[in-house]
């Protein structure tokens, strides 16, 4: 059979075993408008049948708010490096959440969607994607919140400053969304066979949250832990973006350089097994 | 013609049973012997043929085995076989929602694939925007949607619901929505698993109809799936028979429907003969012959053995069943009225068939006898054997019956045009 058409142009050959290091960004992109078909489709089913709509987006961090200057203010009476408690907390919270929710999310993103992709093939990277670019929407929103209360705090007298560092802002967003979905991606893949590792997931996520520098600045944290915390790459990112708006924070060129690096290689090696997983996963999931 | 899709000794493998405990320590096994010790696969050796019923040895069967085939660029292919026997495994390769153990498929052009309709629909949704997001799903950009979205409306039908969010849709309404995109993209190939079994028979005609224009008109590829002879034997020109993962004969689509037939009848051997080996029906000849093909356009005489122990007021019955499973013929008889109030020893029964007149295509005929006095053991059935009906076919439409008829026209008469006023 192979004869004449051996040199024929085929537009897709589909074999066993594809090429290891490959990230498919050219198929990716020619998805796009899939990728914001779905991302109208979390946003618009996020809010239809409820009164409030999008400001439900403003509930979670504000109570998280409250609570946190509560419990670890007021009670524990931990350092805020000097900045009004509510805006150090919601700084740290909302920066906090959006990478939260990108790695809980994109977690679970073959077990959630194996429904659709056991039925239709597209590039299976535009689903994760859709995720951290829907959770930015919401991000977004809930910046708008920090900006109020910044504003609030800004008439009403809070000590506290914007810094140049404002421009890095983009950049932060963008290292947390790459973390958040290098990390799920890793997860998801490897929980499509083995189960275990979603347990992990939630409290992980949370317990991780205390190993960064969420509840107390850096520079309050023991000597001897400092180079642990720092280990974790949310730490720099965390401590940049509350020096940006704030002015107060940890912002140098080692600890963001540290973990722009841990990122771009999380995030290659998620989107690498991601793509190895999904060949087959529709057959084990 | 240009090849539009070539398969390549394609297989696929899956392991049966519970994944999970155990597999962990079964996954470094095959990682240490083929990443290693650069062997083969072991458990591709243990693997076995796909039967569904049989019990098997090993956890690993071959869903596919060594398939390949050729097909040309505008071909409507139509795949059949009984459950398990590897067709959807061979559309989800296709359509690239999983990927083949061993094999390569090549394929130029773009695919759809319709392995289901409404993929991805979101019930909050409005019919509007699920037509977004499924045209999209499908591989569809965005400009092309907003080129067609009038015609899928008017396609699907459901125009007045179209801004309700498709939750509140019945599933009659909701399928014809699904399948109303899917019918509009604009793919080189198309791939379409049994989908129309949902709607009713009106919209199950229109996208039978759909996909007729789709092949021919547009002259795309399509592969159909379906356990609806009837529905393969009127879009597609080419049968693949899958049989336990591998083809079993790849021909034009009327002798592969017959063999799938003739092949199926073997099913029901326990209904063969009664229990008590009382009643007995052997093989049927049609016109003294064993090769089942006939003319549409003469009359025939269908031949059976038929071996009896002392059996009173038996009823006969001759059945012709077309592709559907209907009935097309059910003819009964008591023996006593053939003469035989009792019968005892062997016979030929012999059925004369005036002509017919049914439209060409695969028929099923059988006999059945039924005997009261011996209880419902007394019960016994012929082979089921597959006929050709040949003849002219009509051009237009599939009618049940396809009778030769005259056509004549007169000058209306001065009389009967004065009734018409």
């Amino acid at each position: 059979m192979k004869t004449i058409s051996e040199n024929e142009a085929w537009d897709l050959v589909i074999e066993g075993h594809g090429p290891l290091f490959d990230l498919k960004i050219s198929e990716v992109w020619s998805y796009r408008d899939l990728l914001l078909m779905f991302v109208k489709r979390d946003f618009v089913s996020f809010y239809k049948q409820t009164v409030f709509g999008p400001l439900w987006f403003f509930i979670q961090p504000l109570f998280t708010t409250i609570i946190f200057t509560f419990v670890f203010g007021n009670l524990a009476g931990l350092s805020t490096d000097g900045l009004p408690q509510p805006l150090f907390y919601m700084a740290g919270i909302t920066a906090w959440n959006y990478f939260a929710e990108c790695i809980t999310k994109t977690s679970t993103v073959f077990k959630d969607n194996s429904q659709i992709f056991g039925k239709v093939y597209f590039p299976r990277l535009i689903l994760p994607l859709s995720i951290v670019t829907s959770n930015l929407v919401r991000f977004g929103v809930q910046m708008l919140l920090f900006t109020g209360m910044m504003a609030y705090y800004a008439i009403a007298g809070g000590s506290f400053r914007i810094t140049w560092a404002i421009v890095l802002f983009p950049f932060l967003v963008l290292l947390m969304a790459c973390l958040g979905l290098g990390l799920g991606l890793m997860i998801t893949a490897l929980t499509t066979k083995y189960r275990d590792l979603s347990f992990l997931v939630t409290f992980g996520v949370q317990l991780l949250m205390y190993m960064t520098t969420v509840i107390y600045p850096l520079s309050a944290a023991p000597e001897r832990y400092k180079h642990l915390i720092q280990l974790n790459p949310m730490t720099g990112i965390i401590e940049a973006f509350r020096f940006a708006f704030l002015g107060q924070g940890t912002l140098t060129a080692t600890s963001l350089g540290y973990s722009g690096a841990v990122t771009l290689a999380i995030l290659i090696g998620g989107i690498l097994i991601f793509n190895k997983t999904e060949r087959n996963f529709v057959d084990t999931v | 013609m240009s090849i539009a899709i070539r398969v390549e000794a394609l297989s696929k493998m899956y392991q049966l049973g519970q994944i999970g405990t155990g597999t962990i320590s079964l996954d470094m096994e095959r990682w240490f012997v083929t990443r290693v010790l650069r062997k083969p696969d072991p458990f591709l050796k243990l693997a076995e043929a796909n039967h569904r019923a049989v019990k098997g040895d090993s956890s690993f069967v071959w869903s596919l085995k060594d398939v390949s085939f050729e097909i040309e660029k505008g071909e409507t292919v139509g795949i059949i076989g009984k459950n398990g026997a590897g067709k959807s495994t061979l559309l989800k390769l296709l359509s690239r929602v999983t990927s083949p153990t061993k094999g390569t498929i090549k394929l130029k052009g773009r695919v759809a694939s319709l392995l289901e309709v409404g993929t991805g629909f979101h019930p909050e949704l409005s019919g509007r925007e699920n037509i977004y997001l499924n045209g999209s799903i499908l591989g569809m950009r965005k400009k092309e949607i907003d080129q067609k979205l009038d015609e899928i409306i008017d396609f699907s039908g459901v125009e007045r619901y179209i801004d309700t969010p498709v939750k509140r849709f019945s599933s009659g309404m909701y399928v014809r929505l699904a399948f109303a995109v899917a019918a509009h993209l604009e793919s080189e190939i198309l791939i379409v698993d049994e989908v129309l079994a949902v709607g009713d028979a009106e919209f199950q005609k229109k996208c039978l109809g759909k996909m007729e224009e789709i092949g021919k008109r547009d002259g795309r590829t399509i592969l159909f799936v379906s356990h609806n002879m009837g529905a393969i034997l009127e879009l597609c020109k080419r049968g693949l028979l899958l049989e336990t993962g591998q083809i079993v004969r790849d021909s034009d689509v009327g002798t592969c429907v017959a063999s799938f037939l003739e092949r199926d009848k073997h099913r029901q051997p326990s209904e063969r003969s009664d229990k008590n080996g009382l009643l007995d029906l052997g093989r049927i000849s049609i016109n003294n012959e064993y090769s089942y093909q006939i003319d549409n356009s003469s009359p025939f005489e269908v031949t059976v053995h038929l071996a009896a122990k002392d059996i009173a007021n038996a009823t006969l019955f001759f059945i012709v069943e077309n592709a559907f499973g209907q009935s097309v013929v059910h003819k009964r008889v008591s023996s006593a009225e053939i003469g035989h109030s009792v019968i005892d020893g062997e016979f030929r029964l012999h059925v004369k068939i005036p002509t017919l007149w049914i439209s060409p295509g695969i028929y099923t005929m059988y006999f059945k006898t039924i005997a009261p006095a011996t209880g419902w053991s007394g019960r016994a059935f012929s082979e089921r054997i597959s006929v050709e009906v040949a003849g002219q076919a009509e051009a237009s439409g599939k009618a049940f019956m396809n009778p030769s008829v005259t056509w004549s026209m007169h000058p209306e008469e001065a009389k009967a045009k004065a009734l018409l006023v």
